[in-house]
C-alpha cells in the first residue's frame, strides 16, 4: 500500500544549503524505507518536508504535492499540529526534553490536552514497551531524563514519538551519536515496529542501510537518482552512481 | 632529554605567566575594594542608629528624631507598583521579541528604542512622567505616578535580559517540541518558559533593585518631603528612601548624621538583599541546568 506520494517535489532554502529538485516516489506502507548518499544531499531536507517541520527553517521556494493517505500536506491550510502528530520524528541527536522521564513520553499528549492519569499512564507504559526501553526506566520514571546513557535516550526518543500513535515515523541517522550495541537496539525496534508503521530513515551509513532497508532511495545533491527494493539496490544497481556510492568511491 | 626540558617549570614562559595571572588578580581584588570599603563603612556608622524605633515610629521633631517608617513603606510600595506594571508588560514585550516578531525594520526599530531606553538619564524619566502621568493624565504626584514612571525606566533592563535568558534555551529544544505536534505557544509555555525563569527572575530583581535606589523619576511624580501619616491609597504621595536621604543630607539644617548613616544603610539593605536573593537564584539555576 503507498502512504506516502511524492510528486514533483522542490525545495529551496533562503541560504542555499541543501534543496531538493523534482522529487518523485512512492513510499510505502509497513515497511522501512530508507534514504541513502553522502551528507548534503537533502535526506534531512526531505524528511523535514513530510511532517513540515521546514516550516521553522527558511525556505524560500516550495512546489510539488507529498500526500499522505491522498491529502497533499503541503497546502498551506493543512493542519501541522495534527499532522506532526500522524508524523513523527527522531532526530540524529538525542535530545530529551529538560523534564523527567515519564514526562518526555507523555509530553505531546498531554500538551494534546490529555489529562486523564490512566490513559497518560498505559501510553506511556506502552510506548517505553515499544522502543524497548520499558525494562530499564520502569522503577525511575520520574527521574530526569538526562540521567540515561546516550542509548537510552535516544530510545526514549523513540518513545516519545511512538507515544502520540503516529502512523509514520521519521528517523534522521538516529544512531549517529550511539555505540554499536545501542544502534543493535535501535534497528531491532524498527525492524519490530514496521510491522504496524511506515518507517522513513536516513541510516548514517551505508551498512546500515543493508541492515534494516526493505527499500532504498538513492539522493544525490538535491536529486533521487534511484529507488527500489533493498536487494535490488544492492546487487543490481540501475544507475553507475548508486554502483559507485555503495562500493565506497565517494560519499 | 629534549621533552624534559620543555615542560620544566622553570622556563621564562612560566614565570611570565605567573607574573600576568597576579597582576590580573590583584587588578580583579582592587576592583572589589572600594565596593566592600563604602559596604563597610557604612554598617559601621549606620548600624548603631538602627533600632525597632527607627524602623517602626514616624520621624518627629522636623525629622530629627523618631523613625523612618513611611519612608520605608514608600520604597516598598513603589517597588511594588513598579513590579505590577513592569513585569508583565515586559516579560510579554521580550517572547514577543525573541520567539514571534520577525527580523524586519519594525523590529529592528524596537530594539533600538529599547537600547536607547536604557541610556536617558533618570532626571529625564522623571521629567517625563511629570508631564504625562502627573498632569496630563491628572494622577497627580501618587504612588501610581511615580510606579508607572519607575516602570518604564526598569522596562529595558527586564525587557533584554528576559530576551536574553530566552535565547539561552537551545533552538533543538523547540524543534524538537514542535515535532510532537505542539503549537509555538505551547513550545514556549512548557519548554522554554519553565527553562528561562531563573534568568528572567535575575533580571526582574536586578530591574527592581534599580527603581527601588532611584531618587530622580520621583522627584516630581509621587515622593513628597514628609508626610505625617502612611499613604492609604495609590493616589496618595508618599515618602521613599532614597528620596528622603537626599532631603535630610542636604535640605535639613542641624540634621543628625547617625540618623542619615541609619537610613543610607536601610536603603542598602534593602537593594543587596533583593541582588542576593537574585545571585542565589541565578546559581542554583545553573548548578540544576542540563544543558
Amino acid at each position: 500500500m503507498d502512504k506516502i506520494v511524492v510528486e514533483h517535489l522542490n525545495l529551496r532554502y533562503s541560504d542555499g544549503t541543501e534543496s531538493l529538485r523534482d522529487l518523485n516516489l512512492v513510499i510505502p506502507a509497513n515497511a522501512i524505507t530508507a534514504l541513502m548518499g553522502p551528507a548534503g544531499g537533502g535526506k534531512s531536507t526531505f524528511l523535514r518536508a513530510l511532517n513540515r517541520l521546514n516550516d521553522l527553517a527558511d525556505v524560500v521556494a516550495q512546489s510539488g504535492r507529498v500526500l499522505i493517505d491522498g491529502k497533499d500536506i503541503l497546502e498551506p491550510e493543512m493542519d501541522v499540529i495534527a499532522l506532526r502528530r500522524k508524523v513523527g520524528m527522531v532526530f540524529s541527536r538525542p535530545l530529551p526534553l529538560p523534564l523527567t522521564i515519564y514526562q518526555n513520553v507523555s509530553y505531546g499528549l498531554e500538551v494534546a490536552g490529555e489529562r486523564n492519569r490512566e490513559v497518560l499512564d498505559k501510553a506511556v507504559k506502552l510506548a517505553l514497551d515499544q522502543a524497548e526501553l520499558w525494562d530499564e526506566v520502569h522503577d525511575r520514571l520520574s527521574d530526569p531524563a538526562e540521567a540515561l546513557s546516550g542509548g537510552q535516550k535516544q530510545r526514549l526518543c523513540l518513545a516519545r514519538a511512538l507515544a502520540l500513535k503516529p502512523e509514520v515515523i521519521l528517523l534522521d541517522e538516529p544512531t549517529s551519536a550511539l555505540d554499536p550495541v545501542a544502534t543493535a537496539k535501535i534497528e531491532s525496534s524498527l525492524s519490530e515496529l514496521k510491522k504496524n508503521y511506515t518507517i522513513v530513515i536516513a541510516p548514517h551509513n551505508t551498512q546500515q542501510t543493508a541492515r534494516v532497508a526493505d527499500w532504498v532511495a538513492f539522493f544525490l545533491q538535491g536529486e533521487m537518482i534511484e529507488f527500489g527494493p533493498s536487494k535490488d539496490i544492492f546487487t543490481r544497481p540501475k544507475d553507475k552512481r548508486t554502483e559507485e556510492y555503495i562500493l565506497g568511491r565517494y560519499g | 632529554m629534549k621533552s624534559d626540558k620543555l615542560i620544566t617549570p622553570r622556563s621564562s614562559a612560566y614565570l611570565v605567566e605567573r607574573i600576568g595571572f597576579s597582576t590580573l588578580a590583584i587588578l580583579s581584588f582592587l576592583l572589589a575594594v572600594p565596593i566592600i570599603g563604602v559596604i563597610l563603612y557604612i554598617i559601621i556608622h549606620g548600624a548603631p542608629a538602627i533600632s525597632w524605633e527607627f524602623l517602626s515610629r514616624m520621624p518627629s521633631d522636623g525629622m530629627k528624631a523618631g523613625g523612618i517608617l513611611p519612608a520605608i513603606v514608600g520604597t516598598f510600595y513603589l517597588t511594588l507598583g513598579t513590579a505590577i506594571f513592569s513585569v508583565p508588560l515586559g516579560i510579554a514585550a521580550a517572547i514577543y521579541l525573541s520567539e514571534y516578531a520577525p527580523e524586519n525594520r519594525l523590529t529592528r526599530i524596537i530594539r533600538i528604542a529599547i537600547i536607547n531606553l536604557a541610556g536617558i538619564p533618570s532626571i529625564v524619566y522623571g521629567l517625563f512622567g511629570l508631564g504625562l502621568f502627573v498632569i496630563f493624565l491628572k494622577l497627580g504626584t501618587s504612588i501610581l505616578a511615580a510606579s508607572l514612571t519607575l516602570s518604564i525606566m526598569t522596562l529595558p533592563v527586564i525587557i533584554t535580559t528576559t530576551e536574553e535568558s530566552l535565547r539561552a534555551v537551545p533552538y533543538a529544544f523547540r524543534v524538537v517540541s514542535t515535532s510532537l505536534g505542539t503549537s509555538r505557544w505551547q513550545t514556549i509555555r512548557r519548554v522554554v518558559l519553565p527553562q528561562a525563569v531563573p534568568g528572567i527572575l535575575t533580571g526582574v530583581i536586578l530591574g527592581l533593585e534599580r527603581a527601588a535606589g532611584e531618587t530622580a523619576p520621583i522627584l516630581f511624580t509621587g515622593a513628597t518631603f514628609f508626610l505625617p501619616q502612611l499613604p492609604n491609597s495609590p493616589l496618595d504621595a508618599t515618602m521613599a528612601l532614597p528620596y528622603h536621604l537626599f532631603v535630610i543630607s542636604t535640605q535639613v539644617p542641624g540634621m543628625p548624621i547617625q540618623i542619615q548613616y541609619g537610613t543610607v544603610l536601610v536603603l542598602l539593605v534593602f537593594v543587596l538583599g533583593m541582588n542576593i536573593v537574585a545571585t542565589v537564584i541565578r546559581s542554583r539555576a545553573r548548578a540544576r541546568r542540563q544543558w
